[in-house]
């Protein structure tokens, strides 16, 4: 389901993942067979992404998270929002990030 | 709105290329045991499957997951599961899946012949991410447990591949080239080729290393097995311009004389491998007493920031290595290597005579020598290499 207008929605890390943080690069690890399409496939994040991940703990919303991160860039929510929505639609589609159950 | 990725897709092969700094651990290979179910007459490590002693020295589970919780903290990316036959340990397939878990790729060398439905149905809910490695012993029951010498193998390894196959398993097979198989190579070869994931011919193994250990009792065998230089080149040469494109290549990287300095190649560089035991080597043969780290007393840290850095500097004093090997173009073409000269004569810089005869026979054939030359009286040795980088076969 598209995140769009679904700020209250609290999301996490899927546990058929793994993320490791190596010499500054972000990587996500597939667990699982059916994250990558290849078989030795790992994914990495830009500095966007990296800053939203960071912030994903399975505890805060989206729209907790939007309103952290336009105060830490110190950006217009319209910018940040657009990137937060972009970031979770392309991660939840791949799988790498889930809903957390219950909200 | 303008589309815009915040994910991509990286492939981080084993020698991974960082944007900033390398990790201070980049691969790590894991000698779960020494011990295997088969017996092959070729073989530089094995010990019986139910060798008791040795099999008590072996690391137990938790220590195994302690060394990998350190090799992840220092950002290794990829464990090498070897032996022996790593699936001979009981707890391999919680190692297996601790290793992935911890975010390893996890390369695993086996002879698949103890291959179980559970193990071919855990690697494809959890894939390894790298290609499983199979080693073959023959296309027949005949060849095959001729070399293994072990009864039912063939059918167990045959099983294992199925398994592999049917499950959509990434896997490669290697072969090895011996008197009871030596006439079903073009056979084998052409099995291998409807494998989905072989890209290119199967390695093909012939030049064998002795004894890890230098238990000497069987290089006997060993050294009788081995092909001759003339012969594995003309294995190797079968397929004479894909052999001369692929020598070229290589040799306009890795052609000098290597001086006294005795490591260049790459062990210990970010890399290492525990044996069975805990101890931290620079690379799988190399277990001379002076190149090896307890890890039961140090961390891998220690091993690879400290210790394998002074190791690598050591510098060759042997007068028949300074005069020959220091000297000596055809580095790429020989496997002359401190853990070569360890199996062989219990040294680190003594020349091993077999690899410098097909290093030789290589590069008469090639042209890079002329008949009874040898390398280290060549003086424009430089010219020779530019031509032949150069030449068309």
């Amino acid at each position: 389901m598209e995140v769009k207008n679904r700020f209250d929605v609290i999301y996490t890390y899927s546990d058929d993942i793994v993320a490791r943080e190596i010499e500054g690069e972000l990587i996500i690890i597939p667990l699982v067979s059916g994250i990558g399409d290849m078989e030795d496939e790992l994914f990495s994040l830009n500095e966007t992404g990296k800053a939203i991940w960071d912030k994903l703990d399975g505890k805060k919303s989206l729209k907790e998270i939007l309103e952290i991160l336009s105060d830490e860039f110190e950006a217009p929510k319209g910018e940040i929002e657009e990137d937060v929505v972009g970031f979770v639609n392309e991660l939840t589609k791949r799988g790498i990030l889930v809903e957390v159950s219950g909200n | 709105m303008e589309s815009k990725s915040y994910v991509s897709k990286v492939r981080i092969d084993r020698s991974p290329l960082w944007k900033k700094s390398a990790p201070v651990l980049s691969e790590l290979d894991m000698e779960l045991t020494e011990r295997c179910n088969n017996n092959c007459i070729h073989c530089c490590i094995n010990l019986p499957s139910d060798d008791i002693s040795a099999k008590e020295k072996e690391l137990n589970t938790g220590e195994i997951k302690e060394i990998l919780k350190e090799a992840a903290s220092l950002g290794c990316m990829s464990v090498r599961l070897t032996g022996g036959e790593p699936l001979l340990r009981e707890d391999f397939e919680e190692i297996y899946l601790l290793s992935r878990k911890m975010g390893f790729k996890v390369l695993l060398f086996t002879n698949a012949t103890l291959l179980t439905p559970q193990l071919a149905e855990l690697f494809a809910r959890v894939p390894p991410l790298e290609h499983i490695e199979v080693t073959m012993y023959g296309m027949k029951q005949k060849s095959y447990e001729s070399v293994s010498r072990s009864r039912g193998s063939y059918e167990s390894a045959w099983n294992g591949v199925k398994l592999l196959t049917e499950k959509g398993i990434p896997f490669i097979v290697k072969g090895t080239v011996l008197p009871p198989n030596e006439d079903e190579i073009e056979e084998f070869i052409k099995w291998t080729s409807n494998i989905p994931w072989m890209s290119s011919h199967p390695s093909l193994s012939m030049f064998f290393d002795l004894r890890y250990r230098r238990d000497k009792g069987k290089n006997h065998l060993i050294e009788r097995l081995r092909l001759t230089p003339e012969k594995g080149l003309a294995i190797l040469s079968r397929d004479r311009e894909g052999y001369f494109k692929s020598t070229r290549e290589f040799c306009s990287k890795f052609m000098s004389p290597p001086g006294d300095r005795l490591f260049s190649c790459g062990a210990g560089l970010g890399k290492g491998c525990v044996d069975a035991y805990g101890y931290f080597q620079l690379c799988i043969p190399l277990r001379h007493p002076d190149t090896v780290y307890d890890l039961k007393k140090g961390s891998i840290k220690d091993a690879v920031t400290r210790f394998f850095p002074e190791v690598r500097e050591l510098k060759a004093s042997n007068p028949d290595y300074l005069a020959r090997c220091a000297k000596c173009f055809l580095k790429g073409l020989c496997e002359q290597c401190p853990a070569k000269s360890w199996t062989e004569h219990g040294t680190l810089d003594t020349p091993v005579e077999y690899l410098c005869g097909i290093a030789h026979t290589q590069a008469r054939y090639l042209g890079l020598l002329k008949e009874n030359e040898m390398s280290w009286q060549v003086k424009d040795w430089k010219e020779r290499i530019r031509k032949f980088s150069e030449s068309i076969s």
